[in-house]
């Protein structure tokens, strides 16, 4: 099965303070943006994250080839349920995410 | 009046290259600006006004750029200061500096701007309305305020200046943004305001900007219609493309970027490439805004003590959650029973390490790990009571068994005590602004001639 990883050149995410997570997808070429700005649903990766699909910004940069996601830590950097202080490892999931070929 | 800007890297202790640093300095830069730290490690620095970074590491780098200083004959600023720009830090590394100032011989003028906020201050500011909350931030109250060991106010480039205005050789500056620190000097002389937050931007981490990131230094040239970045190690360069994407780095909206005073926006950004490893920037736009500033805090939020055991055994790795389940619900009836205490004043959190520690409920995947480790997070309301819980728990976390008819399993510790006692959790606690009517007017200057 086909995955984000597989199309785009990297993905990688950070705390955008410590109140925000932002998620980079950079596709490397005009072929892979277009291919994964259709295939990538807003409130799929919304449930991916847990996240409303209210709170989700985006932003298809079609100068850089990137997709950008960014919204609200569920649980501020720091706080005792915090699992990834940096939330550098939530890029794995998208990443991973199946493309539907359909 | 065209500015150079020298970077030695993204923040001191993270090391650069010798060498692109003395070309930097022989390019002869009208100032050495570097950072020194952000909320990237977690709230303890700032909960503590500690450094996060070696006091080692951070002297013998530092000494190197003093030693730039003294030979490009400018000014030196560190911003953010000891990880979290607490006055305690800035203390700290002004400690170090004089140490240094007296091992190499160097008299100086050092400026120290300070950014830590009095309780009374932020009080007084949010019952006069001027404090305003951003998007998502915590409630807070007189009360809250008055609980926070630090508060720190994001300095800009106004404060900057008035450091530099001293006749400073080094600055010596609490927390700052990012941008602050290279911002100030450009925007003093005139040049262009866009261009001066965004080359600011570019150039804050160093080469990150470059497509050889961990070279650390570069070059900025502001002037009055733009910018231009040169990373100075060799083989590194700068493209359109690796500069126009580091606007996207730890930066939730990639278009725009708030700083005291205004907001820089990059949407009509024109990057072009001067030849294989200059960019040059223009079209750039800052929109001023009322003046405010941005506050953190941070505040005790509980205190902690962990235990680590590693489960081997195949069956227990293949029911580790079922088995945490049953052990958590022991736990808490036993933590009822035998200390008396109320359910909502401590957590018992476990995580397994192997199954789903990274990503708790969201982990999508399963696989079939050899072992996993149990890692079991007490927050209690004060240290002791956090080590009593880890040693009731001990003996049930070394011995519980899944099943009643069983022989009593062993699992493994790693280390004796099994516990570790973490001490004091701290919490962000604020993410708001400030309103102020001069920027000078919540930021300490401290001048001081230090001779060897």
């Amino acid at each position: 099965m086909t995955t984000v990883a597989d199309i785009a050149r990297k993905v990688r995410s950070k705390n955008a303070g410590p109140f925000w997570v932002t998620i980079d997808i950079f596709c490397g070429t005009a072929s892979a943006f277009n291919h994964l700005t259709a295939a990538l649903k807003t409130e799929v990766i919304a449930g991916l994250y847990q996240q409303p699909t209210q709170r989700m910004k985006r932003f298809d940069i079609a100068d850089l080839n990137v997709i950008k996601f960014s919204f609200p830590r569920p649980v501020v950097q720091g706080h005792r349920l915090d699992r990834d202080m940096h939330g550098a490892q939530w890029a794995v999931l998208l990443a991973e995410l199946p493309l539907d070929e359909g | 009046m065209p500015t150079r800007i020298l970077i030695p890297s993204g923040v001191l202790c993270l090391g650069f290259d010798r060498d692109a640093l003395a070309r930097g300095v022989a390019a002869r830069p009208d100032l050495i600006a570097i950072d020194g730290g952000s909320t990237d490690s977690g709230p303890f620095s700032l909960g503590t006004g500690t450094s996060k970074y070696a006091r080692s590491v951070t002297k013998s780098e530092w000494r190197e750029l003093m030693l730039a200083r003294a030979e490009a004959g400018v000014p030196l600023v560190i911003g953010t200061s000891g990880t979290c720009g607490a006055d305690s830090c800035v203390d700290w590394m002004y400690r170090i500096t004089c140490e240094l100032a007296t091992e190499l011989g160097q008299s100086l003028r050092i400026a120290r701007l300070y950014s830590g906020q009095p309780t009374a201050r932020v009080t007084r500011a949010l019952a006069d309305g001027r404090i305003t909350p951003l998007i998502p931030a915590p409630e807070i109250d007189a009360e809250a305020i008055g609980q926070m060991t630090n508060i720190v106010a994001l300095a800009g480039a106004e404060q900057i200046q008035a450091a530099l205005a001293t006749g400073a050789d080094i600055v010596i500056a609490g927390r700052t943004t990012d941008t602050a620190i290279i911002a100030a000097l450009p925007l003093a002389r005139g040049d262009h305001p866009g261009a001066a937050w965004h080359g600011a931007k570019i150039g804050e981490c160093g080469a990150l900007c470059s497509t050889n990131p961990t070279s650390g230094v570069i070059l900025v040239d502001f002037d009055e219609t733009g910018f231009t970045v040169e990373p100075l190690a060799v083989g590194a360069r700068c493209t359109p493309h690796s500069v126009s994407a580091h606007m996207l780095y730890e930066n939730s909206d990639p278009f725009v970027l708030y700083e005291p005073g205004g907001h820089l926006d990059v949407t009509a950004s024109h990057y072009e490439a001067l030849d294989g490893r200059r960019v040059r920037v223009t079209g750039s736009r800052w929109v001023p805004q009322p003046y405010t500033v941005k506050l953190e805090g941070a505040r005790a939020a509980g205190f902690q003590t962990t235990l680590i055991a590693l489960l081997r055994d195949a069956h227990y790795v293949a029911n580790a959650q079922a088995w945490v389940d049953k052990l958590h619900g022991f736990l808490a009836a036993l933590v009822s029973k035998r200390m008396g205490i109320a359910p909502e004043t401590y957590t018992l959190d476990f995580r397994l390490l192997g199954q789903n520690a990274t990503l708790g409920t969201m982990e999508n995947r399963q696989g079939a790990p050899v072992e996993i480790g149990v890692l079991l997070i007490i927050t209690a309301q004060d240290s002791e009571t956090a080590a009593e819980i880890g040693k009731l728990a001990n003996p049930h976390l070394l011995h519980y068994p899944l099943t009643e008819d069983e022989e009593l399993p062993t699992f493994a510790f790693p280390y004796s005590p099994a516990q570790s006692d973490r001490g004091t959790l701290f919490e962000f606690a604020l993410n708001h602004v400030m309103a102020l009517t001069d920027p000078m007017s919540a930021f300490r200057l401290d001048v001081t001639e230090v001779t060897p």
